[in-house]
């Protein structure tokens, strides 16, 4: 049972990375559109913060897997 | 000078460390989680094939249905065996027990041309099961020389002990099951490994596969090197124009801007190192039929690359990086001491978010690939050879997709590897705002 549990958590904590990771992506997106010519600084910061928000689900996920 | 002793640094301790292997046995627990017992189905009329644990013998693993989670692991998992092609090339193996160190090739075991890397024989006492080296711990197994142990001798029963699910392993001698232990792990057991009768200390084929991309990144970079020298100006030819390229890009996109153009040049070898390194294991990862080599998505060796760039950033780290930890200027008194139990926590998040992306990203890979491919095996199990048929149809478009973005994240995850060293390097030797 406590399997089960820690399968649904990991996937909460996947569906926050989800909506974290769309929402920097979305506003980069929007950001290089508005001012293409500041498309590289953009995208290496989008790189960096989705990288941050997937270590926060990371350690759910792994958190997780000990649990079980 | 220090900027070459950063590079071998990270090269040696990667692979010095890596030879107990951590995330091998993570997966044991979980090993049959979908729930089905293997034994539970396996007859119990003859009782007399049954040992003392309630294991019967003469039902190999080999004999029961398709399971995808284990067969995940199992491919996903550091061994003892480099499989190419199914064929099982021997590797060197270096064991220490009780009954002392011994030292022989894996070929010993005996393993077969698709024999799923079970081992057919037993030498002193260990046993090859699934590409990994266990040992008998049971009495009455002889314990010295090689042993024939016959086709499909293992087998392994789920067991609850204390609410959680447990996989004991078992190998079959003239119809007896002997229990097996697996590694002892450099944790001592901590993440679920338990601790048993025997260190693995062999170079496994995690091992190999750096090694060998070590040597192919070096001889790479001497020729592009050599080139350079010869004359600088000419413009790159081959494989010196792809290393440019690279390299320039680690300059440009996350050297100069995370560290400082004037004080970059003291890092950039160990950002290269780490970028090539980790980039040449995740594309070595992704060659079909070759080992299935997950050495990037072993958390053991992310382990060591997350603890070198720990003491990089903390040896580099400069007076206004220490006090922004321990006290943070510009802020109310009573919220100093929180932000410093915070910023603690942070000093070794850090590394255990780079360790843990990496790993996690390069096996999650490797096991969708993997259960794109069990498909066939699923529908082989539910309809037959027509099954088959349409598992392959489905699972050979979802495989190559899955390759194509397997390849992207392979470049993805080793940039933002060197561009996450790089902004913590960057932050602590920051002087002052």
């Amino acid at each position: 049972m406590t399997g089960t549990l820690a399968a649904v958590g990991a996937g909460l904590a996947v569906i926050g990375a989800g909506i974290g990771i769309g929402m920097v992506g979305g506003k980069a997106m929007e950001a290089i559109a508005r001012q293409p010519e500041a498309s590289g600084d953009i995208r290496s910061g989008m790189i960096l913060m989705a990288a941050f928000v997937e270590g926060a689900a990371l350690i759910a996920i792994l958190l997780s897997i000990f649990i079980r | 000078m220090s900027r070459n002793i950063y590079s071998a640094l990270l090269i040696f301790a990667a692979i010095l460390f890596s030879f107990p292997v951590i995330s091998q046995d993570h997966n044991h627990d979980g090993h049959d989680h979908s729930g089905h017992n293997h034994d539970d189905h396996a007859g119990h009329d003859h009782a007399s094939d049954q040992g003392e644990h309630g294991v019967s013998c003469g039902h190999g693993d080999e004999h029961h249905e398709y399971d995808p989670a284990a067969t995940a692991i199992h491919h996903i998992s550091d061994g003892n065996v480099l499989s190419i092609f199914d064929y099982p090339l021997p590797l060197p193996m270096i064991l220490k027990s009780e009954a002392g160190l011994e030292m022989f090739m894996s070929s010993k075991f005996g393993a077969h041309f698709a024999g799923h890397e079970n081992g057919e024989k037993s030498y002193n006492g260990y046993v090859l099961y699934e590409g990994s080296a266990h040992r008998v711990v049971d009495a009455g197994f002889p314990m010295t020389g090689s042993v024939d142990l016959g086709h499909g001798a293992f087998t392994h029963q789920v067991v609850n002990i204390d609410g959680k699910d447990k996989t004991l392993k078992y190998v079959c001698y003239e119809n007896k099951p002997y229990k097996i232990d697996a590694r002892t792990t450099l944790d001592g057991g901590m993440l679920g490994g338990g601790i048993t009768s025997f260190w693995d200390l062999s170079p496994s084929k995690n091992v190999i596969a750096m090694l060998l991309v070590s040597l192919l990144l070096f001889f790479l970079f001497r020729g592009a090197a050599k080139k350079y020298k010869e004359d600088p100006l000419k413009a790159p030819s081959g494989v010196q124009g792809v290393l440019e390229t690279l390299v320039v890009f680690i300059r440009d996109e996350v050297a100069i801007p995370f560290i400082g153009k004037g004080k970059y040049m003291k890092y950039f070898p160990f950002l290269l190192s780490i970028f090539f390194f980790v980039l040449g294991l995740n594309l070595f990862g992704q060659i079909p039929f070759f080992g299935s080599i997950n050495a990037t998505g072993n958390l053991t060796l992310t382990m060591v690359l997350a603890l070198i760039v720990f003491i990089l950033v903390n040896i580099n780290g400069k007076k206004d990086y220490w006090q922004h930890i321990f006290w943070m200027p510009g802020v109310p008194g009573f919220v100093k001491p929180l932000l410093a139990g915070v910023e603690i926590m942070g000093l070794f998040i850090k590394p255990l978010t780079l360790m843990l992306r990496l790993a996690g990203n390069i096996s999650a890979g490797h096991i969708a690939i993997l259960s794109f491919i069990g498909l066939i095996f699923i529908f082989g199990d539910l309809y037959g050879t027509l099954g088959n048929g349409i598992g392959t149809v489905l699972a050979i478009p979802l495989t190559l997709f899955m390759m194509a973005i397997e390849l992207i994240v392979a470049f993805v995850q080793a940039f933002v590897f060197a561009i996450l060293t790089a902004s913590y390097i960057g932050a602590a030797i920051e002087e002052h705002h």
